[in-house]
């Protein structure tokens, strides 16, 4: 059994909630108190329904206010695989919730309304999720029910977003006709849609294939923790040094001859420990401790790849970035602590080159600044070199994040579009 | 020739997921802590970081915050795993803060040290100086949690402000602090209740006898299956009887539920918990009843 990580977006009035709802439900991953509470508070409310919502609202003002603040994670399993929901709001701080859920996301659900079609929130669901390349993309067309199950609906909406679409990097793009409140096509094939062939939500969620997603060309292996345990006792243990960390990118076996970065000195990998014993290969999302034939200085925040096969050494950095704070905004020379794989460096803004429009996807050369939700293109210098790769190429060695010294806070999330 | 599928399995997964975030924690701060309470969650959690640093020994000391109300069995299981790892533990003790006159004990028949915990944790952080303190809360036990982060950002008070949390984007983790402020990490972040015991299955780790069903004098409260302890106050209305039971969390005995089970084995326990049709802190807890948001205001002031 693996691990299937997705968001949904959409807000309440698009059956979001009555859908994980339903998940949940149907998989019987909602727990018989939890469901007395939330229908004893949907009584004291005088909700004639009950507000499957308050199962995910957990924060006291969520519940006071009807609103969604934060990313709130769920989780069911079925026999097939375990998931893992990143459930983001519809609406108060939409794009940083939803940047921050679809950045670990496989596969992002957007929810449209069947009598509404593609709205402009449709279109900035979309357009963020192939921004944080989310591989798999489900067009969940719900509330068939209110348009009697309609073909050509389904069709007319299918067709206008697929046109949208088609200015976006989607790889992966399904379309399914639901209706989460009475399960159509939710779990099993509705029999009030017979002209729909596809799979049922669920069973396409179960199915979908996901391992080759990961980047298992590029070997990438950040360092992150050096291993000595110095033990006066044993003579073995005593020369032990291993590099400790995730695979995040390609395979990587013993005897292969690998690149340090940045000293580019090359030597061949003597064996891939974990707690369990020796492996004889590791990949992504593996977390090992790799032993080098040859003594060389390697720290955290190094790079460890293949001679021919290596990221960019850069210290200019063009890359896309969703801005998140409060107040301050980022603006030409604003300084800034750049976190990227297991390195730490400062970074200089050097350019902003425009602003994007995420509903109308024009760009704003003129724009001077970027505000709390807004994302732009922007240019930055670091004070020492990073190992990256174009984020569309590896998630993981081609996004970063900015903190504010001031502040200490997490400011903007980055993907990296150029280096050198 | 066949072309392997490189799938790995959930639980290999979230092994690897939470080894990432101890490394990340030992190599990005002074002084961190692992909260050890000989709990479910807290035996997977030290095991993970018994795997993240070997062939090293855990680069960080054990912290169990000690009501003085624990079970024995988990005491003693405790003490033997921290012998074990040859691992160092430090005890803040609850009824220390009690003597000390930091906190003040409830009384009354449903007095618990469960709120007292949060000071004590306190003071014990700020006292040795803790940057960084593992928890083994995990996102599905409860509402408030599910929306926390792993590295959830404590400031000089200890408090959780759950409006202003920063943002988490793939495995990257903002660490930054300044003196006196602490995160609390939460390796277990996405790991079920039945992950865990998977866990423990597969990982065939020893656990306290408690977690297995036997028999015991208990009575009844709320619905809730209390033992017959003279640390727990018992009204005249509330007779005792023997009841074959297990615990299904481990936590302070004054608020700690045990639940009607036959289960004996590891693999029983998980049978149980597939068609269990209640959530552990609902079936178990007296501390999550109180209301809505006891979670969540606990969680504000500091506590786990």
């Amino acid at each position: 059994m693996d691990i299937l990580r997705f968001a949904t977006a959409g807000s309440v009035d698009d059956g979001k909630s009555t859908l994980i709802g339903r998940l949940l439900f149907d998989s019987k991953a909602i727990f018989e108190d939890q469901l007395e509470a939330v229908e004893r508070t949907s009584r004291d409310r005088g909700t004639e329904y009950t507000d499957l919502s308050l199962l995910t609202d957990g924060l006291r003002a969520e519940r006071e206010q009807g609103i969604t603040i934060d990313v709130a994670y769920r989780y069911f399993a079925t026999p097939k695989r375990k998931f893992i929901i990143a459930d983001t709001p519809g609406h108060i701080q939409y794009t940083r919730n939803m940047v921050t859920g679809a950045s670990t996301a496989d596969l992002a659900i957007i929810l449209i309304d069947a009598r509404k079609g593609v709205l402009e929130q449709s279109r900035r669901h979309a357009f963020l999720t192939t921004l944080l390349r989310v591989p798999h993309l489900v067009l969940a067309v719900n509330k068939m029910d209110l348009v009697d199950y309609s073909e050509a609906r389904f069709e007319e909406i299918r067709e206008e977003f697929t046109a949208f679409a088609s200015k976006l990097n989607t790889s992966d793009l399904t379309f399914i006709p639901i209706s989460a409140l009475h399960g159509d096509n939710v779990v099993s094939r509705s029999e009030n849609m017979p002209w729909y062939e596809g799979s049922s939500l669920l069973h396409h969620l179960e199915h979908v294939h996901i391992a080759s997603d990961r980047n298992l060309v590029d070997v990438r292996f950040p360092v992150q923790y050096v291993i000595r345990p110095h033990s006066a006792t044993s003579q073995e243990l005593h020369d032990y040094r291993g590099y400790a960390g995730q695979v995040a990118g390609g395979i990587l076996k013993p005897g292969d001859e690998v690149m340090h970065l940045p000293s580019g000195l090359t030597t061949r990998i003597a064996g891939i420990d974990t707690f369990d014993g020796k492996v004889d290969e590791a990949f992504p999302p593996m977390s090992v401790t790799l032993r080098l034939e040859d003594d060389i200085d390697i720290s955290r925040g190094d790079m460890i790849c293949r001679p021919h096969n290596q990221p960019h050494v850069a210290q200019e950095i063009d890359a896309m970035v969703c801005w998140m704070a409060d107040g301050v905004k980022l603006q030409p020379r604003s300084k800034l602590v750049i976190k990227h794989t297991t390195r730490t460096a400062r970074a200089l803004v050097r350019d902003l080159h425009y602003r994007l429009d995420v509903n109308t996807l024009h760009r704003d050369e003129s724009a001077t600044a970027l505000g709390l939700n807004e994302i732009g293109r922007v240019s930055l210098r670091t004070t020492q070199p990073l190992f990256v790769d174009d984020y569309a190429r590896n998630r993981l060695t081609g996004g970063f994040i900015l903190i504010d010294e001031a502040t200490n806070g997490t400011v903007a999330a980055g993907m990296i579009v150029d280096a050198h | 020739m066949l072309q392997r599928d490189y799938t790995t399995s959930q639980l290999d997964v979230l092994e690897a997921e939470a080894i990432h975030i101890m490394r990340e924690v030992a190599a990005e701060f002074e002084r961190p802590c692992l909260l050890f309470s000989g709990g479910k969650d807290s035996i997977v959690m030290l095991r993970v970081a018994e795997k993240a640093f070997w062939p090293a020994p855990i680069p960080f000391p054990l912290m169990h915050v000690d009501t003085g109300h624990n079970f024995s069995e988990v005491i003693d299981y405790r003490d033997r795993r921290v012998a074990e790892l040859n691992a160092r533990l430090v005890v803040a003790s609850v009824q220390a803060s009690i003597d000390a006159g930091r906190v003040v004990e409830d009384t009354g028949r449903r007095a618990s040290r469960n709120r007292l915990q949060t000071t004590t944790l306190l003071d014990a952080i700020e006292e040795n100086e803790y940057d960084a303190v593992f928890g083994g809360g995990r996102r599905d036990e409860e509402k408030a949690r599910a929306k926390e982060r792993v590295f959830s950002f404590r400031d000089d008070f200890g408090q959780w402000d759950p409006k202003n949390q920063r943002p988490e984007l793939w495995n990257l983790y903002n660490t930054r602090i300044r003196k006196g402020e602490h995160i609390r990490v939460f390796p277990l972040s996405n790991w079920t209740e039945l992950d865990i015991w998977h866990y423990i299955r597969r990982e065939d780790i020893e656990i306290p006898s408690i977690y297995f069903s036997h028999t015991r004098k208990v009575f009844e409260r709320d619905g809730m299956l209390l033992a017959d302890d003279e640390v727990v106050q018992r009204g005249e209305d509330e007779p005792v009887f023997e009841a074959v039971v297990r615990y299904r969390t481990v936590g302070d005995m004054t608020c700690t539920g045990a639940v009607v089970s036959a289960a004996t084995t590891v693999e029983e326990i998980i049978e149980e918990i597939a068609v269990t049709r209640i959530t552990e802190r609902g079936a178990t807890r007296a501390d999550d009843r109180a209301s809505e948001a006891a979670m969540e205001d606990r969680k504000k002031e500091g506590y786990f």
